[in-house]
C-alpha cells in the first residue's frame, strides 16, 4: 500500500518541467488509450442532438430496412428509424448507467466496507449478506426485481447496483483489515484519536486507488448488464433508443438486416472496452499489488 | 477430510438462507404494489387481489414467511401465477438443455483456455503472449447477444455450416445435438476463456519463476514435461478457483445465450417469466441458480484438497 500511496504522491507533486501530453500517453499508454475513447463517446452522449442525422424516434415505414448508406450512415430498422441516430442517443443510456451504477455503488460498498473491516459486530452480519448476495448472478437479480417494478432508468441502476455492491464491499474490507493491523493505527487508537477521524483520517485514503480502480470494473460490467437486460426485454422501456432495445429490436429481421445489431453492439463492446482498458490502466499506477497477482 | 466436507456443507447453509431472505422479502418489501403490477396495466381490484391471495400477501407477514420457508423444504416453490403448474415441476422441465449448455461450454472453455495460458506463460512477452492477452482484453469487453449474432451471422447465415438457433435433445443423435451447442456454447464461453487463459498465464508465471523449474529445466528434462508436470500441477489453485468464480459469469451469461439460440432451457424459462412478471418461477430459478453456483463453488473448495496435497484442513 505504501508505494502505491508514494507513487500517488508523485503523480500530484507539481511537474518539474513542463507538462508534456506525448510522454503522459507514452508512459500510460492504456490509460491514454480508454480515455480518449471514452471522452469520445461521453462527447458523443453529451451532444447527441447536434450529431444524429435523424430524429432517432421518428417512424418512416417507407424507407425500412435500408442498407448503410450516404443518407443512413449505418441503414435504417424495421420502422424506418435511422439507425445511426439511434446509436449516437443509446450512448447516452450506456454512459448514465454505467456512470450512476460506479458511483452509488462505490459510496455505499465503501460505506459497508468500512464499517465491516473496521466493525467486528457489524463485519459478520454484513458479510453473511453479501455472501448471499453474491451468490446470485447479477443479472438474475436484477431481473427479480425488475419483475416487481414498473420499467425506468431509475429501477434498471437500482437494479443493477444491488448485485455490485458487494464486489466493492469485499475490495474495500480486504484493504481495512490490513491498514488496521498497521502500528500506526494502534498508536492513533493508543493516543486516543476517535473512530470517526481514525476511519476518515487515516483509514479512508488508503482505500481509494483500489476502490478507484474496481470502480471502473464495476462501470464496464453494470453498461453490460444494462445491455443484456434491455436486449431481454426487461432493462429501460422499449421505446427508450438503448444499445440493448436497438439489439433487442433488430432480432427478428436480423437475417436480412445485421447492421441493426452489428453496429449498435460494436459500439457497446469499443465503450466497455474503453472503460476497462482505463481500469487496466489505472490498476498498473495505483494498485501495483492487485496488478502482479493478474 | 470428511469433517472438512460436513463443515463447508454446512457453511452453505448460511448463504442459501440469505438468498432465501432475500428472495421472500423482495417480493414483499418492492416499492409501489407489486400485486398490481404482476396483475398487469388492464387489471381490475379483483384480479389484484386474486394475485395477492395467490401469492399469500393478504395474511401476516410472519404467517406468510413460516408457510413458504415450509413449502420450501419440503422442495414445494408455489405455483405459476399464469399457467398455475408447480414451480419446481417448471424447472425441471427446463433443466436438461441449460445444463446441457452450460458443460459444453465449461468444456470448450477450459479445454481451450488453460492450454493458451499456459502457451502464453511459456512465451511471456512473445508475439504469442500479446496476441492472447489482447484477445483476452477483448472477450472481457464482448457482450454475449453481440458476439452470438456475429458468430451465427458468419457461420450460419454467410457459411451454412451450422444452425442458426434451436436445441436437439441427445436422445436424437449425437451429432444433431453438438451441431446445435456448438455456436451457443462459443459465444457464452469467450469471456470465461478470457478469464480462466488469463489467470492461467498469471499462476503459471508466477511459478515458472520459481528455483525446482530452473533445475529441472537444467537437468534436462523436456519443456513439455517442466511445463506440464511441474509447472502447470503447482500452478492450478488459482486456476481452479478462477473456474468457479466464472460460473456466476456463465449462468448469467446462460440466460441471454439461450434467448439469442432459442433454446428451451431454465433461461428461457427466466425471460418468459420476467415478461409476464411471474415471480413464483422468477423465485424458483433464482434459488435454483444459486444453489448451483453454491454447489460448484463447494466443489472446488474440496478438490483444493486433492490438487495441494499442502492444503491441510
Amino acid at each position: 500500500m505504501a508505494a502505491s500511496a508514494t507513487s500517488l504522491a508523485d503523480d500530484l507533486a507539481p511537474p518539474s518541467r513542463r507538462f508534456s501530453l506525448l510522454t503522459a500517453i507514452r508512459r500510460n499508454p492504456t490509460i491514454a488509450f480508454g480515455g480518449i475513447l471514452l471522452l469520445l463517446l461521453v462527447f458523443m452522449a453529451v451532444f447527441a442532438p447536434l450529431i444524429a442525422t435523424h430524429d432517432p424516434l421518428r417512424i418512416t415505414p417507407v424507407n425500412r430496412l435500408r442498407p448503410p448508406s450516404e443518407r443512413w450512415w449505418f441503414g435504417t430498422d424495421q420502422f424506418g428509424r435511422d439507425v445511426f441516430s439511434r446509436t449516437v442517443y443509446g450512448a447516452r443510456v450506456s454512459l448514465i448507467v454505467g456512470l450512476s451504477v460506479a458511483a452509488f455503488s462505490s459510496l455505499l460498498g465503501l460505506a459497508l466496507g468500512l464499517a465491516c473491516g473496521y466493525f467486528r459486530r457489524v463485519d459478520a452480519v454484513v458479510m453473511r449478506v453479501m455472501d448471499g448476495l453474491m451468490a446470485i448472478p447479477s443479472i438474475l437479480l436484477a431481473i427479480a426485481l425488475i419483475t416487481l417494478t414498473r420499467p425506468g432508468l431509475g429501477i434498471v441502476i437500482v437494479a443493477i447496483v444491488i448485485p455490485e455492491v458487494p464486489r466493492i464491499v469485499r475490495v474495500v474490507r480486504a484493504v481495512v483489515l490490513s491498514i488496521r493491523a498497521q502500528p500506526y493505527i494502534e498508536s492513533a487508537i493508543a493516543g486516543g484519536t476517535r473512530n470517526l477521524k481514525l476511519l476518515l483520517r487515516h483509514v479512508l485514503p488508503n482505500t481509494l486507488a483500489p476502490l478507484i480502480v474496481q470502480s471502473t470494473y464495476v462501470c464496464a460490467s453494470a453498461m453490460l448488464i444494462e445491455a443484456g437486460l434491455s436486449f431481454l426485454g426487461a432493462g429501460v422501456p422499449p421505446e427508450v433508443p438503448s444499445w440493448g432495445n436497438i439489439i433487442a429490436q433488430g432480432r427478428t429481421f436480423f437475417q436480412i438486416a445485421p447492421w441493426t445489431i452489428l453496429i449498435p453492439g460494436a459500439f457497446l463492446a469499443v465503450t466497455v472496452l474503453a472503460v476497462n482498458l482505463l481500469g487496466d490502466g489505472l490498476r498498473d499506477r495505483l494498485d501495483p499489488r492487485l496488478a502482479r497477482r493478474l | 477430510m470428511t469433517a472438512y466436507i460436513v463443515r463447508r456443507l454446512f457453511a452453505t447453509l448460511p448463504v442459501m438462507a440469505v438468498v432465501a431472505l432475500f428472495v421472500f422479502f423482495l417480493l414483499r418489501f418492492a416499492p409501489g404494489d407489486p400485486a398490481a403490477i404482476i396483475a398487469g396495466d388492464d387489471a381490475t381490484a379483483e384480479s389484484i387481489a386474486a394475485v395477492r391471495v395467490k401469492l399469500g400477501l393478504d395474511r401476516p407477514v410472519v404467517e406468510q414467511f413460516g408457510v413458504w420457508l415450509w413449502d420450501l423444504m419440503r422442495g414445494d416453490m408455489g405455483v405459476s401465477i399464469f399457467s398455475n403448474l408447480p414451480v419446481t415441476r417448471l424447472i425441471a422441465q427446463r433443466v436438461e438443455p441449460t445444463l446441457a449448455l452450460s458443460l459444453s461450454t465449461l468444456l470448450v472453455a477450459v479445454a481451450l483456455a488453460i492450454p493458451i495460458g499456459v502457451v502464453a506463460a511459456w512465451k511471456a512477452r512473445k508475439l504469442v503472449d500479446r496476441v492472447v492477452m489482447g484477445f483476452a482484453v477483448l472477450g472481457f469487453a464482448m457482450p454475449v447477444f453481440v458476439l452470438a449474432y456475429v458468430l451465427i451471422y458468419f457461420f450460419a447465415v454467410q457459411w451454412q455450416l451450422l444452425p442458426v438457433q434451436g436445441y436437439r435433445p441427445i436422445g436424437e443423435g449425437f451429432w444433431p445435438f453438438v451441431e446445435c451447442l456448438i455456436l451457443p456454447s462459443v459465444a457464452l464461453g469467450v469471456t470465461y476463456m478470457a478469464l480462466i487463459a488469463r489467470i492461467t498465464r498469471a499462476s503459471m508465471l508466477e511459478v515458472l519463476q520459481q528455483d525446482y523449474i530452473r533445475t529441472a529445466n537444467a537437468k534436462g528434462l523436456a519443456t513439455d514435461r517442466v511445463l506440464l508436470l511441474h509447472a502447470l500441477k503447482n500452478a492450478a489453485v488459482p486456476i481452479v478457483t478462477v473456474i468457479g468464480i466464472g460460473i456466476a459469469l456463465l449462468i448469467s451469461g446462460v440466460v441471454i445465450t439461450e434467448t439469442v439460440f432459442n433454446i428451451p432451457g431454465l433461461g428461457r424459462l427466466t425471460v418468459d417469466a420476467v415478461l409476464k412478471r411471474d415471480y413464483p418461477i422468477v423465485q424458483g430459478l433464482i434459488l435454483v441458480f444459486a444453489a448451483a453456483k453454491v454447489l460448484v463453488n463447494l466443489i472446488i473448495d474440496i478438490s483444493y484438497a486433492f490438487l495441494d496435497p499442502r492444503i491441510r484442513y
